[in-house]
C-alpha cells in the first residue's frame, strides 16, 4: 500500500521531476564537466579533451571578457538601482486610493509581461533607429538626432531603458509590500507630525526593507542574465560597448563553437552572481528590518 | 500639563452616501475624562478621529481650548493618541518610539532624552527602553503607545479602545492606571469603548453614542439609575436591565401601579405616566430578589416563573426566569451566589418597586 502511494507520488510529480532533470540539472552538470575541456561544438563528445584549468585561464588573459565583464556590471549598477527606484515610485503613486487606479495598475504591468520578449526587443530597436519614433520626438523639440545604436554611450542608454521599462514585476511587489503598511502606523506620524517625506523616509522604507531586499536580489540575478535586449537591439554593439556576459557566452558558443570555453565563461557568471548575492545577504542584517521574528506567525 | 477644554458644535461626518456621526453637539470642561461609549459602528470612533483630525468633519466645528481646530493638522492641535493597535514604529526602539513626535517637531535632543525618561520612569519602562516593540509583552506595548502620548504634553489624550488588545487581567491592572495617569496628570482625556466597565470606571462623564447620535451624556451613575430611553438603559449594566410589556393600571401621586405578566407591579415613582398607556417595564437584575412562589404576604411586585438557567460566578448567581402567563419572556435576576435554586425549580421574584422604569412606545424613559 504505502509502495503504492510512493509511486503514484513519483507519477504525480514526474513532468517537474523530468523537466528538472533534463532542463536544469543535467545542463548543470554537463556544463561543468564541459568547462574542464575543450569541447567544441562540431565535434563529436569523444574527441572532447579534458584540459584543466586552461579555459579559466584563457579567460583572465582574454581582453573581450574583460570588456564585457566591465560592461555586464555597469549594467547591473545601472539597471538595478534605477528600476528599484522608478518601481517604488510607480508603486508609491499607484498605493494612492483613486478611483480606476486598478486600471493603472495593470496598465503598468503590462511592460513587463511583453517586455522581456524578443518581439519588444525588436520593437525598441525601430524606436531608437536613426529615424525612429524617439529621433522623430526630438527632432520636434527641435534636438538633432542622436546616433542611438551607433554610439556607444547612447547604445547602452537604450539596453538601460529598454530594463527600465519592464519595472512591472518589482512594481507590484513593492505595492504589496506598501499595502502591507498598516494605516494606524500613518496616521500615528501624522499625529507625529512627520511630514510625507520623513513618512516615506523613517516609517514607509524602513518598513519596506525586506521587499526592497527581495526585489534587490532577484533583479540582480535578473540583470546579469539580460540577454534579450542586447542581442536584437544592438547586437552587442557598437565596439562590443552593450555586450554583456550573456551575450558572450551565447556567442562563444553558437558563433564560435567554443562550447568549453562558453561552459567555463557560464560558470563564472554563475560565481559573479552568487557572490554579489551573497554580498547582499550578508549586508542585509545591516539594513533590513523584520517586523516578525523568523517563524513567529503574522498578527 | 496644560488642561485644555474641547468643544464639538453641530458635528456631522459622512463617508460617501453613510452618514455616521449626526449633529453632535458636545462641550468637555478642562480635566475631565469623558469616555464614548457604543456598540460597534455607533461612530465613537470616528467621533474621536474627528476631534483628532485623522478625519475632516462634513458639518461643524471642533474647538480645543477654545482656538478653532476644525481645519487645524492633526498635529497642531494639541492632542495625543493611543491606538486600538498601539501602532508603534516596529522599527523603532521604545525609546524611539517616544522620541519621534518631539523629534520631528525640532525638540533639542536633550530635552527629548529628559522627558522621555521622565515618562518611561512614571510608565515603569526604564529597563525596555532599548527593545522593539516585537520584544515586549502586550502590557508593555500598551505603556509605550501611552507613553508616546506622555512626552508629547498634549493638552488632550485621545484613546481609542486601549484595552481591547489585552486579557481580562490585564485590562483591569492598565485599566487603574489609566485612572491613576488622569489623576496625576489632570489632563483632559477622551476615551473611546464598547466596553461599559471601562465607562462606568474611568469617566467622569460619559457619552452615550449609537447610530452617530448622542443618546445621552452624563454622569456614570447619573446615566445608570436615569437612563434617558431604553438604547441607554440596555446599554449600560451587565447583565442588562429587563424588559418587559406592560401597562399602567392605574397612577397616583407617588406611584403607579403596572400590569405586567399577568401580575400587578407597584412602581414607587413619581412619574407622568396614566392609567392605559402601553408602556415597557425596566428592572435592573440587581433590583430582583428572590420570594416565594405563593409568598401572599407581599402582593404587590411579585412574578412567578420557572428558573431556566442558573449561571454561578461565585460572588453572585445569575438566575434566568422564564415567566409565567407569558410568550417567551424571561427576567434575569442577580442573586447571591449561594442561592439554593436548581433548574425548572418553581419560583417568584420581588420587584424593588422604588427602582423601574418605565418607558413609553417610541422607547423614550417617562419620567
Amino acid at each position: 500500500m504505502i509502495y503504492g502511494n510512493r509511486t503514484s507520488a513519483l507519477l504525480y510529480l514526474s513532468p517537474y521531476l523530468i523537466g528538472l532533470a533534463v532542463f536544469t540539472l543535467f545542463p548543470f552538470v554537463a556544463s561543468l564537466l564541459l568547462s574542464f575541456s575543450d569541447y567544441r561544438l562540431q565535434d563529436s563528445l569523444n574527441a572532447a579533451q579534458l584540459v584543466g584549468f586552461e579555459n579559466y585561464a584563457a579567460i583572465i588573459h582574454d581582453r573581450t571578457f574583460g570588456k564585457s565583464l566591465a560592461v555586464t556590471l555597469i549594467y547591473v549598477f545601472v539597471t538595478v538601482p534605477l528600476k528599484l527606484a522608478f518601481a517604488l515610485f510607480i508603486a508609491f503613486v499607484l498605493n494612492f486610493r483613486l478611483r480606476g487606479i486598478n486600471a493603472f495598475r495593470t496598465a503598468y504591468y503590462l511592460p513587463s509581461i511583453l517586455g522581456g520578449s524578443v518581439a519588444i526587443a525588436v520593437v525598441w530597436r525601430y524606436v531608437f533607429a536613426g529615424d525612429g519614433l524617439i529621433n522623430q520626438a526630438l527632432d520636434l523639440l527641435g534636438a538633432g538626432p542622436v546616433n542611438w545604436l551607433g554610439e556607444p554611450a547612447y547604445a547602452m542608454v537604450s539596453i538601460v531603458l529598454l530594463r527600465l521599462w519592464q519595472f512591472g514585476s518589482a512594481m507590484v511587489i513593492f505595492l504589496a509590500g506598501l499595502q502591507g503598511i498598516p494605516a494606524d502606523l500613518y496616521e500615528a506620524a501624522r499625529l507625529d507630525g512627520a511630514s510625507h517625506w520623513q513618512v516615506f523616509r523613517r516609517i514607509t522604507v524602513p518598513l519596506l526593507t525586506p521587499v526592497i531586499f527581495f526585489n534587490f536580489i532577484m533583479q540582480v540575478i535578473q540583470a546579469f542574465q539580460e540577454f534579450n535586449g542586447p542581442y536584437v537591439i544592438t547586437g552587442g554593439g557598437p565596439l562590443k560597448s552593450t555586450y554583456l556576459l550573456p551575450l558572450m557566452i551565447y556567442e562563444e558558443a553558437f558563433k564560435y563553437f567554443e562550447v568549453g570555453y562558453a561552459s567555463a565563461l557560464s560558470w563564472v557568471l554563475f560565481v559573479l552572481v552568487a557572490v554579489f548575492t551573497a554580498l547582499a545577504f550578508r549586508s542585509s542584517q545591516h539594513w533590513v528590518f523584520y517586523a516578525q521574528e523568523r517563524g513567529e506567525p503574522n498578527k | 500639563m496644560a488642561r485644555s477644554s474641547v468643544q464639538l458644535a453641530g458635528v456631522a461626518k459622512q463617508f460617501g452616501s453613510t452618514i455616521v456621526i449626526r449633529d453632535v453637539t458636545l462641550d468637555i470642561a478642562p480635566g475631565e475624562f469623558v469616555v464614548f461609549v457604543g456598540p460597534s459602528g455607533c461612530g465613537k470612533s470616528t467621533l474621536l478621529r474627528l476631534v483628532a483630525g485623522l478625519e475632516q468633519p462634513s458639518a461643524g466645528t471642533i474647538h480645543i481650548s477654545g482656538r478653532d481646530v476644525t481645519d487645524v493638522h492633526p498635529s497642531k492641535r494639541g492632542v495625543a493618541m493611543v491606538f486600538q493597535s498601539y501602532a508603534l514604529y516596529p522599527h523603532m526602539s521604545v525609546a524611539e518610539n517616544m522620541a519621534f513626535g518631539l523629534r520631528m517637531l525640532g525638540t533639542s535632543r536633550a530635552q527629548v532624552e529628559t522627558r522621555v525618561r521622565a515618562a518611561a520612569e512614571t510608565l515603569q519602562l526604564d529597563s525596555l527602553l532599548d527593545r522593539k516593540p516585537r520584544a515586549l509583552s502586550g502590557g508593555q506595548r500598551q505603556r509605550v503607545a501611552i507613553g508616546r502620548a506622555i512626552v508629547r504634553e498634549p493638552d488632550v489624550f485621545l484613546f481609542d479602545e486601549p484595552l481591547s488588545n489585552l486579557d481580562a487581567a490585564l485590562r483591569a491592572q492598565v485599566r487603574v492606571e489609566i485612572a491613576r495617569l488622569h489623576a496625576r496628570l489632570g489632563a483632559t482625556m477622551i476615551y473611546v469603548t464598547h466596553d461599559q466597565v471601562d465607562a462606568m470606571t474611568l469617566a467622569s462623564r460619559i457619552v452615550v453614542l449609537n447610530g452617530g447620535r448622542v443618546e445621552q451624556i452624563g454622569a456614570p451613575m447619573d446615566l445608570y439609575r436615569r437612563p434617558a430611553n431604553r438604547f441607554v438603559a440596555g446599554f449600560l449594566g451587565s447583565p442588562r436591565m429587563n424588559f418587559l410589556p406592560a401597562r399602567v393600571a392605574s397612577a397616583g401621586d407617588q406611584s403607579l401601579e403596572v400590569e405586567v405578566a399577568g401580575e400587578r407591579v407597584r412602581v414607587e415613582r413619581q412619574l407622568a405616566a396614566r392609567a392605559g398607556d402601553v408602556v415597557t417595564l425596566g428592572v435592573r437584575p440587581e433590583d430582583l430578589s428572590l420570594a416565594q412562589p405563593d409568598d401572599s404576604a407581599v402582593p404587590n411586585g411579585v412574578l412567578r416563573g420557572e428558573v431556566s438557567l442558573l449561571e454561578r460566578l461565585g460572588g453572585e448567581a445569575i438566575v434566568h426566569v422564564a415567566l409565567r402567563g407569558t410568550q417567551n419572556e424571561t427576567l434575569v435576576a442577580k442573586l447571591p451566589g449561594d442561592v439554593s435554586l436548581s433548574p425548572r425549580q418553581p419560583v417568584g421574584l420581588r420587584l424593588n418597586g422604588s427602582a423601574c422604569h418605565l418607558f413609553d412606545q417610541a422607547g423614550q424613559a417617562i419620567a
